[in-house]
């Protein structure tokens, strides 16, 4: 095919990742921010300390982290059915998507608030504040700079994740570069999109580094 | 003077045979880390805590504003049992109670207004009310031109007032101070401490501190309590306690902190070098200024050398040792000491060829003896082995200051 015809479709696979990545990274990262702080939360000895629950939380993260994706998307099936009414498509890919992306961010996101120094969190209890105000006020504040760090981690793992969505059908670059590149043995759109992906990522990577040294500079 | 410590004053915060017993760590065994203590802190004074590292001091003053909760006894602040309370009714108590810390605990986040107007914000204060009242606490503490900068641009001994500004915003009338001058300088210990005198003075405000270092408790403590092992051994007025301690952990609190008594390694050097009889006199406002000794020794006709010792103030009276070298006749000498009984403590270490063993005045290590700031005054090294010509005493005696 010539650029000509292969441009549009271009930009409608960009606009699918688009969709794909931007939906996860909102989704999963609020419940991953919410998932992750939760750990933090109930480990015990912490403010919510629960031994029962973090045991849960944590089995949770720990049994669908590794998982390859490749392989959750499958094991998803019946609840994306259940949830989406479909297992194809790109809304039952982005289902998967932000479920995955949930329990990464979440385990980043309890690694960063466990460097917060326990004495500054000791020091608000001490003033009265009540545990929601502290994780507003002084644990989401004060891991500022480690989570947007560990948020622009995260969306190279969901553009990453993107790339296969291909085989639910639900288009992206990725599967742009598979099946007009790849497919076609048209090495120069394979490039294209590698080219395109990785300019993405290092806006997105130099971003977040500058977001987070100003978050930082204190 | 220490005027506060008058017995007619109520009680702010009472420990009724309060307890906490920590669940072992995996298999250990549980720890006791506060043991039945049952105590008084009265409403206006500046009470201590000391011990040794472990001993429980930091569990029991979290228990005054409930970040720790008792498993047995009860804790009564303000006429408030916390005991039947629970966690979202203990945080208006938290709230009334100011504390401040060893590492300062400031929000890196927030500049040192922002961390000043903090227990504000909990308290629901408007933006008007909390912008006042920050400026005039920074004020307080000296850091008006400091409010906008973070914490990480101050010294250890700026952070600590804000964080003593920052126990004061909401007009606390107990301040809890754990170890809060363990991270500072001698030099910046001393602003702390008077910083935490004024508010105590200035404002009325009951405060309770923390500390292995002799130097807090004897600048600013009216009464103090000594704790071992989670219990509380000895409590008193701060002078009674230091200058007839009646425990052990007492005895090697003060003789560690002062080092006036000399160590048997410093007594082996000191009978190398005086051939004379060696005894350690006691100085305090009961036996007197070192006067008495001079008084006495001339009395019985016997030389006096000081080639040890201390004294210093506890609680704005003295107190310390002195060790004595007595040249004269055995008999007199024997009948001099037994003068000296009379007003005051004696340690009879004897003589070169005939030692006595004192056990009392051994120096053992009493808590993070590496804290220890370089700059103190060192009491215990004997700078001038001999004093001018060998005679003892002088014009205006040694009870003043702290050199000898
Ligand atoms: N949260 C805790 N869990 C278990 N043991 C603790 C805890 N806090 C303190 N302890 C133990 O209680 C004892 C007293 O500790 P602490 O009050 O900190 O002593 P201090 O302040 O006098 O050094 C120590 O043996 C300490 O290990
Ligand atoms: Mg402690």
């Amino acid at each position: 095919m010539s650029w000509d015809q292969l441009t549009p479709l271009l930009w409608q696979a960009a606009g699918e990742t688009a969709f794909m990545v931007l939906i996860t990274l909102l989704v999963g990262g609020f419940l991953g921010l919410a998932l992750g702080l939760g750990l933090y939360l109930t480990r015990p000895g912490n403010l919510l300390g629960n031994r029962f629950v973090f045991a849960v939380l944590n089995l949770a993260v720990n049994v669908v982290r590794p998982i390859p994706f490749i392989i959750f998307l499958v094991a998803l099936g019946p609840l994306t059915r259940a949830v989406i009414g479909s297992t194809i498509g790109i809304e039952a890919f982005t289902f998967a998507m932000c479920f995955m992306a949930t329990f990464v961010f979440a385990r980043l996101v309890e690694q960063n608030l466990v460097s917060i120094d326990p004495g500054v969190v000791e020091a608000a209890r001490a003033m009265g504040a009540s545990p929601f105000r502290i994780v507003r006020t002084v644990l989401v504040p004060e891991a500022l700079a480690p989570l947007i760090l560990g948020y622009t981690f995260l969306f190279v793992g969901v553009l990453d994740m993107s790339a296969i969505g291909g085989y639910l059908g639900a288009g992206g670059l990725g599967d742009f570069a598979i099946v007009q590149g790849y497919r076609q043995y048209d090495w120069a759109v394979t490039a294209v999109v590698v080219v395109i992906i990785v300019l993405i990522v290092q806006a997105v990577q130099w971003l977040g580094n500058i977001l987070a040294r100003r978050a930082l500079r204190r | 003077m220490p005027a506060a410590t008058g017995a007619a004053a109520g009680s702010i915060v009472r420990f009724e045979g309060a307890s906490k017993v920590f669940p072992g760590r995996g298999r250990g065994a549980e720890v006791r880390a506060v043991d039945e203590v049952t105590l008084d802190i009265r409403e206006g004074e500046i009470f201590g805590v000391i011990g040794q590292s472990g001993a429980g001091k930091s569990t029991l003053v979290r228990l005054i504003n409930a970040l720790e909760r008792t498993t047995g006894g009860d804790v009564v602040v303000d006429g408030v049992a916390l005991g039947a309370l629970n966690e979202a009714r203990l945080r208006p108590v938290r709230a009334g109670i100011g504390m401040v810390f060893q590492q300062f605990n400031l929000l890196a986040s927030r500049t040192v207004a922002g961390n000043v107007a903090y227990p504000l914000e909990v308290a629901g204060w408007s933006r008007s009310r909390r912008e006042a009242r920050v400026a005039e606490l920074l004020d307080f503490v000296g850091l008006a031109e400091k409010a906008g900068v973070h914490p990480s641009a101050l010294s250890g001994g700026q952070k600590q007032r804000v964080g003593i500004a920052r126990a004061l915003a909401t007009n606390p009338r107990i301040l809890l101070a754990d170890e809060a001058t363990s991270a500072l300088d001698p030099e910046t210990t001393r602003d702390v401490l008077n910083l935490l005198q004024r508010v105590n003075r200035e404002l009325g405000v009951t405060v309770v501190v923390i500390t292995h270092e002799m130097d807090v408790v004897r600048s600013i403590c009216h009464r103090v309590a000594v704790m071992d092992r989670g219990r509380v051994v000895e409590v008193g007025e701060a002078y009674q306690v230091f200058s007839a301690p009646a425990h052990d952990i007492t005895r090697r609190f003060v003789a560690t902190a002062l080092r006036d008594r000399p160590s048997p390694e410093v007594l082996e050097r000191l009978r190398a070098r005086h051939t004379g009889h060696i005894v350690t006199v006691g100085v305090d406002e009961v036996a007197g200024s070192s006067a008495v000794l001079t008084r006495t020794l001339r009395e019985h006709g016997v030389d006096g050398t000081v080639v040890f010792g201390g004294i210093t103030e506890v609680a704005e009276r003295p107190y310390g040792s002195l060790t004595v070298e007595l040249v004269g006749d055995p008999a007199a000498v024997e009948a001099a000491v037994v003068a000296l009984r009379a007003v005051t403590w004696v340690d009879d270490h004897g003589t070169a060829a005939r030692p006595h063993e004192v056990t009392t005045g051994d120096v053992v290590p009493f808590d993070e003896p590496a804290a220890d700031p370089a700059g103190r005054p060192n009491l215990g090294a004997p700078r001038r082995p001999r004093l001018g010509g060998g005679l003892f005493g002088g014009p205006t005696g040694y009870t003043e200051g702290n050199e000898l």
